[in-house]
């Protein structure tokens, strides 16, 4: 596989959020602002790529039988350099995602990578994946995030888009606003992808 | 009295899922029928409350008195693991009937995001013993709550037209809106 139809499916085709459906957790807490959503991406994506091209390494040492907890180690070890990082560089951040970050830990998101890709492919490829799937990630968390904060503060990275008299809606920076708000952008992307599937079969059908 | 507010603030007011968002993946991946919610709720439950348990004290004995706190994150995960595939084999012996109820979540639990993060908050508000144990039961108890509430309105949805693009997941996320609405009711109880 080419290396750049690798990257396209982590962002796009395999899109963690809105195609896999996995790491749901992290995206409905963090995407209060656009900040954090974009903090909580950057800080996943290392984490995916880091371990990903860990395990692509010892991919041939781990033995078959321990390999969920051997890959579990290898990303909580990421996630703990993450931590630290964060807690002396960003404490601001820090102390917005919260328990979230070593809850990156248990994302099913990078577990899932390690054990459907890294553990298969080369380095290179292996290290391409994560930052795709990252990115991907990051993005869908940037969308949701963007338009919480709109929505439900009236800005965006802190900056107020509208005049005094603008009443946000608050509800979108509660917890129902996100549930709500990914559903329907699930269903949004759902029917663009079944318009353009049934688009591809059609064309098909016309070559034919 | 700390312990009764401890209990009802984890199962209402600040339920672990609708209003923390832990545990929201079996929350929407074994929610469609109430029969396996229940299930996952029991063996979440027992899960959560005995590995609340063995990080407090692996914490306070072991960590804190090395000055080691910052390996946290991968002993309670490691412990978590072992945990879950040690229930899974003392059930198996010893209890066929109740290996049989909760076999099938048990390896499920390990990503199970409510089990390391209640044993990592436990520690972050400098809880006691007692108060470990309560807060994790309660947690559990407010997570299968809303478990089997989503769960029996979704088994509704079998009978009902939804739009094509919205069936499955994202009606699922939208219900869960709409019970979190109605826990925002809870809000100033405690």
């Amino acid at each position: 596989m080419k290396l750049s139809k690798i990257f396209y499916n982590g962002l796009v085709k395999e899109n963690p959020i809105f195609v896999q459906l996995i790491g749901m957790c992290s995206v409905l807490a963090v995407t209060t602002s656009v900040i954090n959503g974009l903090g909580m991406g950057l800080a996943a994506t290392v984490v995916l790529v880091g371990s990903n091209v860990v395990i692509s390494l010892l991919r041939k040492v781990i033995p078959d039988k321990i390999r969920i907890p051997a890959f579990i180690v290898v990303i909580a070890t990421f996630v703990t350099i993450v931590e630290m990082f964060m807690k002396a560089y960003a404490q601001e951040l820090y102390n917005a995602l919260g328990i979230f970050i070593p809850l990156i830990v248990v994302n099913c998101m990078i577990l899932a990578r390690a054990e459907a890709f890294a553990s298969k492919n080369g380095v290179l490829a292996s290290a391409v994946d994560g930052l795709g799937m990252g990115l991907g990630y990051s993005v869908a968390l940037l969308i949701l995030s963007s338009l919480r904060e709109i929505l439900g503060s009236g800005s965006i990275f802190d900056i107020q888009l509208f005049g005094p008299s603008f009443e946000p809606a608050l509800i979108f920076i509660m917890p129902p606003g996100a549930f709500i708000l990914l559903g329907i952008l699930i269903g949004v992307f759902n029917s663009i992808r079944k318009k353009q599937a049934s688009k591809e079969a059609l064309a098909k059908g016309d070559v034919e | 009295m700390r312990l009764f507010t401890i209990l009802i603030s984890t199962i209402f007011v600040n339920n672990y899922v609708v209003a923390r968002f832990l545990g929201i993946c079996p929350f929407l991946g074994v929610s469609n029928k109430t029969e396996t919610a229940t299930g996952m709720s029991l063996a979440v439950t027992f899960v959560v409350t005995l590995s609340s348990i063995i990080t407090y004290i692996i914490h306070h004995l072991i960590l804190a008195n090395l000055g080691l706190e910052y390996l946290q994150t991968i002993v309670f995960i490691l412990v978590i693991a072992a945990l879950v595939q040690f229930v899974e084999m003392v059930l198996k012996k010893t209890s066929p009937t109740l290996y049989n109820a909760l076999g099938v979540y048990l390896p499920l639990i390990t990503t199970n995001c409510v089990v390391l993060g209640v044993a990592i908050l436990n520690i972050q508000e400098k809880y006691n013993l007692l108060e470990t144990i309560v807060n994790a039961f309660g947690a559990s108890v407010g997570f299968g709550l809303a478990l089997i509430l989503i769960s029996a309105i979704r088994e509704q949805f079998e009978i009902i037209d939804i739009p094509e693009a919205l069936e499955g997941f994202p009606i699922a996320l939208i219900t869960a809106g709409l019970m979190s609405i109605a826990f925002l009711g809870f809000n100033g109880l405690v």
